[in-house]
C-alpha cells in the first residue's frame, strides 16, 4: 500500500505571545495559533505578553482571513473563590470567535461543556491525560475533541492511544521541555511560592538572583542554588528541573540537562502514529524566533507530505546553541 | 466512618517508597495493632514495577488492618500509561468491599456510577467547581494538593462541608511535588527505567537531593520528587479545624510514626499545644519538620537551620 497517498495533513499549532507574533506565525504558515489572555488564566502569564479581549478579537479576524485557526489557552487551575475570572475567559474566547479553548481543570471543563456547548474544547497538556482510558473519560464525559498529550509517552504508546480513543491528539515537537508530567509538578511552588498550575509561571525571573562568587556565577531561585557556572561560560536560565544538584554520590543534572525538545525527525512516525496536530512551545519567545521556527516546521511537514525527507539539520540553528533531545518519545529517555 | 466535627479523622497515607515487602508488611502490622489512626491507605502509587512485590501480600495486610479496627483504602497508580498499569487501575476500580482512592482521573473511566471513592492529594483539586464535580461523581473524601495556600484550603473545606464530603489535608510528611515518566533513581545510577535494578529500594525515605552549596532541597523516589523536609500543619490546626477540615493525612516514612500519630491525635483533641506537639515531632527520629512550606511559610521550629 502506498502510505503517502493515505497521509492526513497534520495541523501545525504555533505559539503567539503577542498580536504581532500571531500575525508572524500565521504568515509563516501556521495552521493554527494558540495564545492566552493577559492574566493568570493562562500558563504563560509573563509580563508584557498575551492578549486583551479586543486584541484577541482582532487577531482571530486576521487569522481567519488568512485561513488559520486560533486556539485560546485557559489552562491554569482556577483559584478557589475566584473561578469567575476563568469562566469569563471562556466566554470571552467564544465571543471573540476562537476555534477552540484549551483547558486543564476538571471543574472548568465541566463548566465550559455545560455553558458553552458549541465551543470546541481541547484538553491542555496540563491535564496530563496519559492513557486511552482517561482520554475516553474526558471525551465521553465532556465532549473533548482533542487532547494535548503529556510528554511522558513514547511514539508506540502514542500510536496505541490513538487506536483506542474517539478524539484527536496533539503533541509537542519543539521548544521548552517539561521533565515532569505537566500540571502535576509543584517544584516551582515549593521553591518560590509561584507555580504553573496556580500562577501560570515556572521558576519565575522575579525569584532569580545571580551572584558572583570567586570564579563562578551562582544562579539562585527562591534562595536555593540551582546552578554554578564558571565565569565566561554561558549560564543557562535557572529552571528548577534543569539545575545541578547532588544526590548521594552523584553530582550534576539530577532531573534533566538544560536541553530543549526537538522532535522534527519524529514527524513521520508521529503522523503514522495517528497524531493530528504538532505543537511548538514558546509563547514567550521573540517574533524572529517564532517566524524561524514556524517556517522551518512548515517546510518539514510539507516536505514529508510531498514524500521528501525532512532535512536532518533543519532545526539545528533554531535551538540557539542549546542541546536538544527527543525526550520521552524515545524509550531510553526514561 | 465519617468523622464528626469534634473528632477529625487521622489517616495513614500510602507508603510512597520502595520498602522491602517484609518491612512494608511489618510496618502495616504495627499500624494495625499499635498506631492510633482511623484509616490506613495501601497500594502502589508511584511505580507499577514495584507492585508485583506486594500484590500477593496485600489481602493479608488488609485483613490485619481491618482486624485492628482500621478502615482500609486502596490507592491507584499516580501515572498510568501502559496496558498493565491500565489493567491494574481497572481491577482496583472494580473491587468490591473496600474503599479506593484515585491518584489521577483514570479510574473515573471505569468506576461504576454510584461507586464512592476518595481523591488523593495528587489529583488537581484547586477550586469549588472541581470539588463539586467530584462530589457529584461519588467522591466522599478529598485530600487537597499540598500546593494550595491556606486561604484556598479554607475555602474548599467550607465548600466540602456544604457538599457533605470530607476535606482532608496532607498533614505530615515529605510533600509529594512531582511525578514523571522518567526515573531519577535509575538516571543517576546510569540506568534506564526499564532496567532499573530497583535501585530506589536502597533509599527508604527517598534519596536526598541537595544544592551545590550543600543545602537540603528535594528528595527523589523513583519517578517521584518530594520535598526533603517533612512538612507539618501543626501550627495551622485551629484554623483548619474551624474552616471544616476534618481529616489529617500522615505520610509514612522511617522513624516513629506511632509517635507522630499520637502527637496529632493529642493536638487535634486539644490535649497539647503547638509547642509541645512540635517538640514531640522533633523527637520522633524524623527529619526536622519545617512547617507547611507551601500552605504557609511562616513557621521554622527552634533549633532548625536553613530556609
Amino acid at each position: 500500500m502506498n502510505q503517502v497517498a493515505t497521509l492526513v495533513r497534520p495541523e501545525l499549532v504555533c505559539p503567539a505571545g503577542t498580536p504581532a507574533a500571531l500575525r508572524t506565525a500565521v504568515e509563516a504558515g501556521a495552521d493554527a495559533v494558540y495564545c492566552g489572555f493577559r492574566d493568570e488564566t493562562n500558563a504563560r502569564n509573563f509580563p508584557g505578553l498575551n492578549f486583551s479581549a479586543q486584541e484577541l478579537t482582532d487577531s482571530i479576524r486576521f487569522a481567519h482571513d488568512h485561513g488559520s485557526k486560533v486556539l485560546v489557552a485557559i489552562n491554569t487551575f482556577p483559584r478557589a473563590g475566584g473561578e469567575t475570572l476563568w469562566h469569563e475567559a471562556v466566554a470571552k474566547a467564544e465571543g471573540a470567535g476562537a476555534d477552540a479553548v484549551i483547558l486543564a481543570d476538571l471543574g472548568l471543563v465541566a463548566h465550559a461543556a455545560a455553558k458553552h456547548p458549541k465551543l470546541r474544547l481541547h484538553l491542555s497538556v496540563q491535564a496530563a491525560a496519559s492513557n486511552p482510558d482517561v482520554i475516553r473519560f474526558w471525551a465521553e464525559t465532556f465532549g473533548i475533541k482533542r487532547v494535548v498529550l503529556p510528554r511522558v509517552l513514547t511514539v508506540p504508546e502514542i500510536a496505541a492511544i490513538n487506536a483506542e480513543i474517539p478524539c484527536e491528539t496533539e503533541v509537542f515537537v519543539f521548544g521548552g521541555l517539561c521533565v515532569m508530567a505537566e500540571g502535576r509538578c509543584s517544584l516551582s511552588s515549593h521553591c518560590t511560592g509561584k507555580s504553573p498550575n496556580m500562577n501560570g509561571v515556572c521558576s519565575p525571573p522575579s525569584h532569580v538572583v545571580y551572584r558572583e562568587e570567586g570564579d563562578e556565577l551562582v544562579a539562585e531561585l527562591g534562595g536555593f542554588t540551582i546552578d554554578r557556572t564558571p565565569k565566561g561560560v554561558p549560564a543557562p536560565y535557572p529552571t528548577l528541573c534543569k539545575g545541578r544538584f547532588t544526590a548521594g554520590s552523584y553530582s550534576g543534572h539530577v532531573f534533566e540537562d538544560p536541553v530543549s525538545l526537538d522532535a522534527a525527525q519524529l514527524i513521520p512516525p508521529l503522523i503514522d502514529a495517528g497524531v493530528t496536530a504538532f505543537k511548538i512551545e514558546g509563547r514567550q519567545r521573540s517574533r524572529a524566533y517564532t517566524q524561524a521556527v514556524v517556517a522551518a516546521f512548515r517546510k518539514a511537514v510539507d516536505d514529508h507530505m510531498a514524500g521528501r525527507p525532512i532535512a536532518a539539520d533543519m532545526t539545528k540553528r533554531l535551538a540557539e546553541g542549546q542541546t536538544t533531545t527527543s525526550g520521552a518519545y524515545k524509550k531510553t529517555w526514561r | 466512618m465519617t468523622p464528626t466535627a469534634t473528632s477529625p479523622a487521622l489517616v495513614m497515607g500510602p507508603v510512597l517508597y520502595n520498602w522491602p515487602v517484609d518491612r512494608w508488611a511489618d510496618f502495616l502490622a504495627q499500624v494495625a495493632d499499635e498506631v492510633d489512626v482511623d484509616r490506613v491507605h495501601v497500594g502502589e502509587v508511584v511505580c507499577s514495577k514495584r507492585e508485583p512485590f506486594y500484590a500477593d501480600r496485600l489481602p493479608e495486610v488488609i485483613e490485619r488492618l481491618q482486624r485492628g479496627g482500621k478502615t482500609v483504602v486502596v490507592d491507584t497508580l499516580a501515572l498510568v500509561t501502559v496496558k498493565r498499569e491500565r489493567q491494574l487501575v481497572a481491577d482496583l476500580a472494580a473491587l468490591d468491599g473496600v474503599e479506593i482512592e484515585i491518584n489521577d482521573p483514570t479510574p473515573l473511566a471505569t468506576l461504576a456510577p454510584g461507586r464512592r471513592f476518595a481523591v488523593s492529594p495528587l489529583v488537581n483539586v484547586y477550586n469549588e467547581g472541581t470539588l463539586g464535580w467530584l462530589a457529584a461523581r461519588g467522591a466522599w473524601s478529598v485530600c487537597l494538593p499540598p500546593e494550595l495556600p491556606l486561604v484556598s484550603v479554607e475555602a474548599l473545606a467550607r465548600e466540602g462541608t456544604r457538599l457533605g464530603i470530607e476535606t482532608q489535608v496532607f498533614a505530615f510528611g515529605r510533600l509529594p511535588l512531582a511525578i514523571s515518566g522518567r526515573c531519577y533513581h535509575a538516571r543517576i545510577h546510569g540506568l534506564a527505567k526499564d532496567s532499573c535494578r530497583y535501585v530506589c529500594a536502597e533509599d527508604p525515605d527517598g534519596l536526598e537531593v541537595d544544592t551545590l552549596d550543600g543545602e537540603a532541597f528535594l528528595s527523589i523516589n523513583g519517578v517521584q520528587t518530594l520535598s526533603q523536609d517533612c512538612a507539618t500543619v501543626i501550627g495551622e490546626i485551629d484554623a483548619l479545624l474551624s474552616a471544616g477540615v476534618n481529616a489529617f493525612r500522615l505520610s509514612p516514612q522511617t522513624g516513629d510514626m506511632k509517635a507522630v500519630a499520637a502527637t496529632f491525635r493529642d493536638r487535634l483533641a486539644g490535649r497539647i499545644d503547638d509547642a509541645e506537639a512540635l517538640a514531640r515531632l522533633a523527637a520522633a527520629e524524623l527529619k526536622v519538620p519545617r512547617g507547611p512550606s507551601m500552605m504557609r511559610r511562616a513557621w521554622v521550629p527552634a533549633g532548625a537551620t536553613g530556609a
